[in-house]
Formats: C-alpha cells, structure tokens, sequence
C-alpha cells in the first residue's frame, strides 16, 4: 500500500511542479539556516570536558571588597585572582587537584640559528594541572610536584611546537630555549586544544586562536620574570613598580582551578574558603566579611558569558525562519490537499478509510520533508563553509559537519514537514464523499 | 468595490488566511529586528576612529632574551633598543613618520584607568573619576596617527619621556580627546587645567584637545568611554614594542614590505610573524569581522524570509484563482471588468496583509523587548517598524499581481464549463 501512495504523492507533486519546488526550497532554506546557526552555536556552547566538568571548580574570593564592586551591581566577586591569595590556596593544598595559572607568551629561539625566533602562547601551571584536566600527552608526561617546589626548568610542548623544533621525533629529554634558558622536555601534548578554553577563561574571553604550545612550572616563570600576557585588572595602584611590584599588589590577573570528586568534598572546600577569608578578616587584610563563590565549571562558564550573545540571537532568527518557512508549508498544504476534495470524496466514496486519507497525504508531506531535507543538507553544508567568511575565525573554525548534525537535519525537515502536514490532512480527511460526488 | 463580498468569501478559507496572515507577521517580527540588527552594526562599523586611517600601519615585535624591565639599568637598556628601532624605522624610504605606541584604535589590547580632577582618591581602594584609556607614545603621535588638534599644542620632543611598562607615574603634561576634556570640564575650559591619573597625587597639565581617539576595544564593557582617550607623552619600555608607521600617499604596500628585513637587521634577537606588520585596514577588519559577519547573517536571513513569504502569497493565491475560476468567470459574465477581478484579488491581499502587520508590528515590538532584556538591544525605532510595515504591504501586492492578472484573463465563458 506505502508504494501506491508513493507513487500518488509523486504524482501529485509532478502535477504541480511550482507549487513543490516552493515548498521544497522553503524547508530546505528554513532547515539549513536553522541547522548552520546551530553549528556554530552548538560549538561554542558545548561542554568543553564533558565527563568531568562537573568535578571541576572555580574558587572565587572578594579580594577588593565592596568598593571594587560595580555600584548597583551584584554582590559577586572578582572573576581573577591576586598573587597573594592564589598562593595561599595553593600551599593550603585542600582539593584533591589545583592549580593556579596565568597566560604567559614567551618567545622561543630554535636550535638551528637560520630560523627566526617564535613568539608562542602558554600558560605557567602547577604539576596538578594535567592529572586535573586529563591532558592527553603524546610523548612523556606532566612534570613533578618535585619540579614545582624547586622552580624546575622543565616544559611541555604543544605537538605543533614539537614538530616545528624537532620534527616527529620524540623530543622527551631534550632542551628547548625559552626566553633565552634552556628547559627540558618532560612530556608533548597530543594535539590538545580545547574550546572554549575553559581553564582560564578571564584571560582568553573564551575562544582563543592562540595555541598553546608551552606549558611551564607556575614558580618557575615567576621566578624567571616571565611576565602574564592575558588581562590586569587592578583596584589600586601598585605600591612597587615592575612585576614583582604586581606579585605584591592586589591586582588581578590569574586563574584558579580545583577538582573536588564529591558533594562531601566541595561543602569541605566552600568551608575552607569562607575560613581563609575570615582569617583574612581577622588579620586585617580584608575589612568585609567572606563573600566566596565557588561555581564548577558549566556554572562558571555561563557567569563569564562564554557563548557571544551574537551567536544565540542568530540561532533564534534562524529558528523563527525555520518557523515561517513551517507555517508556509502548512498554508500551501491545505490549499493543494482541498483542491483534490474531488478525489478524496471518490476515494471515500469507493470504501477508503479516514485511515488511507491520511497515510496517503502524509506520504506526501513526508515526501517533500525529504526532499527539502536532502536540499537542506547541501545548503548547510555550504552553509557551514562559508560561515568564515562572515565569522571571527576562533569561532568559525569550531563549527563542523558531523555524522549527528547531518542525521538531525535529514529528520528535523521530514518531521518538521509531517508536522505541517497534520493539519492539511485532517481537513482532507474530512472531506464529506456525499457532498463532494453531489456537487460536481 | 464593495468589501462585503470579499471578507464573505475570505470566511470561506478562514485556515488559509489565518496562516499567511500568520506568517506575514512573523515575516515582519523577524525582519524589523534584523535589520535593525543590521543598521545598528553598520552605525559602530562606519563610527570614524579620529585617525587619518589611509597610508597607516602598525608594526608589532618583541625582543628576545631582553632584560625584564623591572630596574633602572634595563629600562634604560630597552629604551636603546626601541630608540635603535625608531631611527633605523624613521630612516626607511617611503616612510613619512613613525611614532612608538602602546596601542592603537580598534586593535583590542589596551590600558585603561581613570582620570579625576581631584588628586589622591586611593584611600577609597578603588579609582575614582572618568574613565579613559591611555595611549603612550611620543611627539610624532599626532601627524603618524592624523590626530585633529582643535585646542593648544603638540608635545616637543624635550618633553617626551620613557618609563617601564609596569611603572605607574603619570606623565606631567597629556593631550586629551574633547569628549573626555569636555565631561572632566563642563564648561569647556578643559586647556591648562591640571587632572589627576589613576588616583595619582601628582598633577598632569592638559596642554592640548584632539578632536576623537576611539579607544583601543570596540566591546560593549567600553561602550561607556568610547571616545575618552588620555595621550601621555611617554615611550613605554617593555620587552615588546609597537611602532604606528605613515607611510607617504600611495606607498603603503611598498614600505609595509621594507620593515620586517630592516629590523631584522637591527637586531636579529626579536620574534615577528605575519601579523606583525598590519596595515590599518587590516586593524580594522580584523576589529569588526564579528558585527560585519551579524549583519551579513541577518542579512541573508532576512532577505530568505522575504522571498518564502511573497512565494507563499503568489502559490495561495494561485491556486485560489485556480479554485474560483468558476465563480470569476460567472462575475465576468455579469459584467465584472477585468480591472474588478484585478482589485478584487489585491483589496483581498490588502486585507490579509493589513491583518498580518498589525499583529507583526506587537510581535516585532515584543520580540525587541525580549531581546533587550536578554541581550544587549536598544529600543527599535518607530521608524525601522514603519518601514517594514509599508514594506510588507508592497511586497504583498507585488507578489499577489501575476495571479491576479492571470485571474482577470479568465474569459467570461468560464462560467459555463463545468468546474
């Protein structure tokens, strides 16, 4: 029976060949838009460390108080951490895995004197930094927490930085110079670079078209002078000049990290945090009380607005598109459907149940969700190549094609289209046979 | 015409009509907003930053192995090296002046404080004042950038000065932007007077009043300071260094193609990639790729919108036409004009249409209220809604005229022919 009312739908489709382009060309467009906005929005929207977001945690502490604050804001405090206290979190040491860090970019001066020295980007972190975010290392591995009390030169390269210096060879032992010292390769990532790059997302607002090709020990580089190269926020003017003057000051400029495996454990580290700053008020430093915040990381992520509100306010027109191009199929249904009120009446007329009517008509409507669906895909396809040209590249270049994206758009138009074709059907299904052969 | 017959007929297709009128509405609730989206985009895209932006580049290049900048002897190192930079740069065919800069407009990495006309406020533990964002540079920063003067004077090269990065002294003379000068002095007479940088104790005199200097980010958070800049006649020393390059007309791409072999042979210890010689235009680009690509999202949205909506009117009233051939001939027998059959189908799309913007016009107005309270939208103006409700109407009557057409030339013999 299915081939039958196959073979009516094309029929009827052929018979009006604008009509069916229309609808076809609606859906697609209507589909692709959606699908290609949901691309992008799906990339900078999705959960960076899926099977461990919600065991990461970022402490945040009142380091200015309330005149630091936005007057008429929120009660919430700094997003960043000062030297001081970072430090003192860190030597506290009470979350299974932490790490501070900052963004430094420092330069590199390859072995072979021909080449140009390069600039790249990296952070300074802790030991914990790895084993905390399961960095997937090619060669060797993080260093020790031996190295981070005795200021190590030891690096982490980024497999881009590895290739560049070494080509593909395993460069685990060898020295690579930094800032004009030489740092011993302990480990090279595996082509890691997550988006948003959520471990320091004061720093890099998120997206970031910067690798990260080194990783260094955090006392390392402050005792090396490697100054931060992300934000500096500062309340107060420092009382010393220089970067030590900033280690000194309560200007922000570092991230914070911790993993706390269970409820026990993050009541725990919200109770050390309130603690640290009631001592704090105690000794003076800070004169409020404790005003502590400590989000894992989703939680985190939506506080610093990770996802451009460009990229929601996109998705929503599309989806209003997709939406018109719906009501227009629906509009366009009906009409075609009533139009052959004629042969829906004989059909009845002949014995056909309400149940035939609408296998038929729906057959047809899912012909055209198909079809539109098919055009769908090519046009998001072209969608999402050409979404560069008109987006910043750290976003643009997040957003792919992929098996599920392909598999949702097919059945977003069928069911989206059959959806359309509901109502149309229901009213041709009530065609009355009597009226109909009487009146013709 | 009479009305009557219309809307009795129109009773007949009440699902039909809802539906385009529904959809005329949404057409028109998504599309004001976009291309209000659109205008507001191309309003910050066209702002003029105050600089003279054509045969202008920026140079950006960091020492290797230098010295930290943190004491005396290294910064008085590091300024050697940027001194180095600057004559051999200044002497370079093509070039017509460079300036050393911290930061240039639109290039998205900058200082910012705040300034106050009261000295010292650091006991508050917070700067208190307006805030602006600084650029450090030298006396060649006026003519490299284009900066307009409209009140007092450059600063001479004896009055140039240089300090660490990290050092926090203000200058003791600035240039500031008129917006700024004009908010910290009311009544104008921002020339001569002393302000105070950062909650300093130290004066700064104001010694002169550039037209506009947009700052360095073009992100909403300083949407409150745009045009509040404080030019310090200082040569920042760090281990990077920035140089805003004139080049004379015409040669731009020429003297671009000079700088980076001439600095190598400077000083071969320095890092420079692709990036480091920018033209402005590249600057500016590269600042506004994000509302560009909105508006050329919005863009194409809208126009998609547009034509499934004036396609959707001509397929129903196709086949509306097709339905009542019939009836149009009987009319046509009785005497009906051709022209009669013509109004009847655009007064019966007027109708529909007149029906669908008003409920576009509270839906369009609804959705931007939405917008502003969950994204950064401002109010749409009345005029935007105007338009794409006279819009609507046209493309209605534009898309309904070929049917309609086709409906007048039904011959009156229809009506004796069986439907």
């Amino acid at each position: 029976m299915f081939s039958y009312y196959l073979e009516l739908a094309l029929r009827s489709l052929r018979r009006s060949p604008g009509l069916t382009a229309l609808m076809v060309l609606a859906i697609g467009f209507g589909v692709a838009a959606s699908m290609t906005s949901l691309s992008v929005f799906r990339a900078v929207s999705g959960d960076p460390i899926p099977w461990k977001s919600s065991k990461l945690f970022v402490p945040q502490i009142d380091i200015w108080g309330p005149s630091g604050r936005r007057q008429g804001g929120d009660n919430e405090p700094q997003d960043a951490m000062d030297y001081t206290d970072a430090m003192a979190l860190m030597r506290d040491h009470r979350a299974k895995y932490q790490s501070a860090m900052y963004q430094i970019s420092p330069s590199v001066v390859p072995a072979n004197a021909d080449q140009h020295p390069l600039n790249v980007g990296g952070h300074a972190v802790f030991s914990e930094f790895f084993p905390m975010l399961d960095v997937p290392f090619l060669y060797g591995s993080g260093w020790s927490a031996d190295d981070d009390a005795q200021s190590a030169a030891v690096v982490v390269i980024s497999s881009k930085l590895n290739e560049k210096l070494f080509g593909k060879t395993n460069s685990v032992g060898k020295t690579v110079n930094v800032e004009g010292h030489d740092y011993r390769v302990v480990g090279v990532l595996d082509n890691w670079n997550p988006q948003p790059r959520f471990y320091d997302v004061v720093n890099t607002g998120g997206f970031s078209e910067q690798v990260e090709d080194v990783f260094i020990p955090f006392q390392r580089a402050i005792a090396m002078g490697i100054p931060n190269d992300g934000n500096t926020n500062c309340n107060e003017t420092p009382k010393e000049s220089g970067f030590v003057g900033m280690q000194h000051s309560t200007c922000i400029w570092m991230a914070y990290m911790v993993e706390l495996d269970d409820a026990a454990a993050v009541t725990a580290y919200r109770q050390y945090l309130d603690g640290y700053a009631r001592e704090q008020q105690q000794a003076g430093r800070f004169t409020w009380a404790p005003n502590n915040r400590l989000r894992d990381l989703p939680a985190f992520l939506e506080l610093e607005q990770v996802v451009p509100s460009d990229t929601k306010v996109s998705l929503l027109v599309a989806l209003g598109l997709l939406l018109v191009c719906l009501v227009n199929t629906v509009g366009l249904l009906l009409a075609k459907f009533l139009r052959r009120s004629g042969e829906i009446g004989v059909r009845r007329a002949l014995g056909a149940p309400r149940k035939a009517i609408y296998l038929q008509f729906l057959t047809e409507a899912g012909v055209i969700g198909l079809t539109g669906g098919v055009l769908g895909l090519l046009l998001t396809g072209v969608g999402v190549a050409s979404i560069g040209l008109v987006l910043p590249k750290s976003i643009s270049d997040l957003a792919r094609l992929d098996l599920s994206l392909l598999i949702f758009t097919l059945v977003l138009a069928v069911v989206a289209t059959l959806l359309a074709g509901l109502y149309p059907t229901f009213r041709a299904s009530r065609v009355q046979p009597a009226w109909q052969l009487k009146s013709n | 015409m009479k009305l009557h017959p219309i809307l009795a007929a129109l009773r007949k297709h009440k699902a039909g009509v809802v539906l385009i009128s529904l959809q005329i509405a949404l057409t028109l609730a998504i599309v004001c907003n976009a291309v209000f989206i659109i205008g507001q985009r191309i309003q910050r895209v066209n702002r003029p930053t105050g600089l003279n932006e054509s045969n202008l580049f920026l140079v950006s290049q960091q020492w290797v192995g230098a010295p930290s900048g943190d004491d005396a002897a290294s910064i008085e190192k590091l300024d050697s090296l940027q001194l180095t930079d600057l004559a051999a740069l200044r002497a370079l065919p093509g070039v017509e002046s460079v300036a050393p800069i911290n930061s240039i407009p639109l290039l998205n990495s900058s200082w910012n404080g705040a300034v106050d006309t009261k000295p010292g406020n650091t006991n508050q533990g917070s700067f208190h004042g307006t805030r602006t964002t600084y650029y450090f540079s030298d006396e060649q920063a006026l003519p490299t950038l284009g900066l307009h003067l409209v009140a007092g004077r450059n600063f001479t090269a004896a009055e140039v000065g240089h300090q660490g990065f990290r050092d926090q002294r203000g200058p003791s003379l600035v240039i500031l932007t008129k917006p700024l000068g004009d908010k910290l002095f009311p009544k104008g007479d921002a020339l001569g007077k002393v302000i105070y940088l950062n909650g300093d104790t130290a004066p700064s005199t104001i010694i002169g009043l550039v037209e506009r200097m947009q700052v360095p980010n073009v992100a909403s958070w300083t949407s409150e300071y745009t045009w509040n800049a404080t030019i310090a006649p200082t040569r920042l020393d760090a281990n990077f260094s920035r140089y805003a390059i004139r080049s004379k007309p015409g040669q731009l791409d020429a003297t671009m193609r000079l700088i980076m072999p001439a600095l190598y042979k400077v000083n071969p210890m320095r890092v420079m990639d692709d990036n480091s010689v920018r033209s402005f235009g590249e600057i500016r680009d590269r600042a506004y790729r994000a509302d560009r690509g909105m508006a050329i999202l919005m863009g194409v949205v809208a126009l998609i919108l547009l034509c499934v909506t004036a396609a959707g009117i001509v397929g129903l009233t196709s086949f509306w036409v097709g339905q009542r051939h019939r009836q149009i001939g009987v009319r046509r027998a009785l005497g009906a004009r051709k022209i009669d059959i013509l109004h009847y189908f655009q007064i019966e799309n007027l109708l529909i249409a007149g029906a669908g913007v008003l409920i576009g016009v509270l839906l369009a107005i609804g959705l931007n209220m939405w917008l502003m309270t969950n994204y950064e939208m401002t109010r749409i103006p009345v005029m935007y809604v105007l338009t794409g409700v006279l819009a609507m109407l046209a493309i209605g009557q534009a898309a309904v005229f070929v049917p309609a057409r086709r409906a007048s030339n039904v011959p009156p013999v229809e009506a004796t022919r069986a439907a």
